[in-house]
């Protein structure tokens, strides 16, 4: 019984500490922020691991020494009482050492994540509905701002700060690579501002309660080398493509026609909609639904079809197409890249 | 029967009643409603309310809180506000007090906001989906606090420019014009 215990020990402990690296793990830190949290988070619990054990050692001391045994009763152990009195005040003066150096340490690395990014260049507002992320890239020039959603570029090595609010009820964003969580809150901005060191892919997740979905809000930060990034936000700023005649073109019909537009937004046609995802360049983000469906023609039309049935209780209503419909506004939709 | 089971039994016949109240639809029939539905084929009758066809659904929105409050939320999504204020009227009438053109029935509400009616109100058929129509006009009757009081929606937490929906409106009263 003890062996094979121990064999299924050894054999998910590999498998728990794939856990640890990843795209979205708090322990591969990609950026100064996360590295200093990251640091904080291994001097915390090894430092809590080793008076754990101490602790333990002297409790198992403690319980297995006898006590000395007095012929008198009243007998008073004046030697024995000195010592356990010493070292009683010794451990509570340690205690009490361990926590105020513990808190000094946490307060110093929240001063240099306050210190993070101060002079950054891009400013983007990330505004948190239920449940998905509205994604606004601001510009002095009114004519280069910009709004996506569910994915976030940023550009790779630069300070980059994030204004957060929300439109229904508090949110939290949580991209545990590259920043610590900080609350979307309605009526209430707060800033989050944050260095991605390396290009990549990092997955950001909704760290707050915040309704039926809570766990299919995703997002995706995209940090990509500066030319990239310009490159990358040119393209988002285009209107969407006029469709091919045929079925797509059928589709944008069907899209302007059947209600789509009374939420999505899809730029350079007459939908306007704000209250749900801008769809403009739909195509080109890697999820559908945040971060809750990959980006394919099957999972376009599943969601158009059954949004309930993938994300119960959405905001998303069935919109009751028909196949051919459904079939035409799928072929639009995949081509807004 | 002691007086004290007669009480519990009581009690638990009250709070039964309240079990509907909040019964919503996780995953709405995403199959195509392709039932036909009655439509009115004239808008003029001598005086007072037309009665409109009654509908199964009715039954299913109207004096249900959950989807009164999502009638609430798409009743400021969908920019009715744009005409009717919010909901002391503009370019569209009001629709607090107790005035109903077209009739204050959900049937009737559902029928003026799917078909349109004339003099301005647009026909959102073909727009929003026929359950969202039915949770506005279940929401709209609780505007003017036609609605069980029990399921209407409750104070804002921003700033409203009229009571709540489950305080008497202003129909009751006597506020109207």
């Amino acid at each position: 019984m003890r062996p094979s215990r121990g064999f299924a020990a050894a054999l998910f402990l590999p498998a728990f500490l794939a856990g640890c690296s990843g795209w979205q793990s708090a322990l591969d830190p990609k950026g100064p922020a996360a590295e200093e949290l990251a640091r904080l988070i291994w001097f915390f619990t090894l430092l809590s691991v080793a008076v754990w054990l101490l602790v333990m050692i002297v409790l198992s001391i403690a319980i297995l020494r006898r006590r000395r045994q007095h012929s008198d009763p009243l007998a008073v152990d004046a030697r024995g009482d000195r010592i356990a009195r010493r070292v009683v005040s010794v451990a509570v003066g340690a205690t009490g050492v361990v926590l105020v150096g513990l808190t000094l340490l946490s307060f110093f690395a929240n001063r240099t994540l306050a210190g993070i990014g101060t002079q950054a260049a891009v400013t983007i507002r990330v505004t948190g509905h239920q449940w998905w992320w509205e994604v606004r890239y601001e510009d002095e020039r009114p004519a280069r701002v910009v709004t996506s959603a569910n994915e976030i570029h940023v550009p790779a090595g630069e300070p980059v700060e994030l204004v957060l609010s929300s439109t229904d009820v508090i949110h939290s964003l949580w991209v545990p690579n590259l920043a610590g969580k900080l609350d979307l809150i309605p009526g209430r901005e707060n800033v989050l501002r944050f260095v991605a060191a390396e290009p990549g892919t990092y997955r950001g997740q909704c760290a707050e309660f915040c309704g039926a979905q809570h766990a299919h809000m995703a997002l995706v930060v995209v940090a990509e080398p500066r030319p990239a990034f310009e490159a990358w936000l040119d393209r988002e700023l285009r209107p969407a493509h006029p469709p091919p005649p045929g079925v797509p073109m059928a589709g944008q019909d069907v899209f302007l026609g059947r209600g789509c537009m009374m939420c999505h937004r899809i730029r350079g046609t007459l939908a306007g909609g704000t209250t749900g995802p801008d769809l403009t360049h739909l195509a080109s983000r890697s999820t559908l639904g945040a971060g809750t469906l990959e980006m394919s023609r099957g999972n376009l039309a599943a969601w158009i079809a059954d949004p309930h049935g993938i994300k119960p209780g959405v905001h998303m209503p069935v919109m009751g197409l028909g196949g051919d419909e459904l079939n035409q506004v799928v072929a639009y939709l995949e081509r807004l890249e | 029967m002691s007086a004290a089971v007669r009480l519990a039994v009581l009690a638990t016949l009250v709070l039964l009643g309240g079990c509907d109240r909040e019964q919503r639809d996780p995953r709405p029939n995403a199959r195509r409603d392709t039932d036909e539905q009655a439509v009115a084929v004239t808008t003029l009758e001598p005086g007072g309310e037309r009665p409109s066809p009654s509908d199964p659904k009715a039954q299913h929105f109207a004096d249900n809180a959950y989807q009164m409050s999502e009638g609430k939320r798409l009743y400021s999504w969908f920019n009715c506000s744009g005409c009717h204020a919010n909901g002391g009227g503009g370019m569209g009438p009001a629709l607090i007090d107790d005035k109903w053109i077209y009739g204050a029935s959900v049937e009737s509400v559902h029928a003026t906001i799917r078909d349109g009616r004339p003099n301005g109100m647009p026909s959102f058929g073909n727009k929003v989906p026929d359950d969202q129509i039915w949770q506005l006009a279940a929401y709209v009757r609780s505007m003017a606090g036609l609605a069980s009081s029990a399921a209407s929606p409750g104070r804002n937490d921003d700033m409203m420019a009229r009571p709540s929906e489950n305080r008497p409106g202003a129909a009751s009263e006597g506020k109207s014009p």
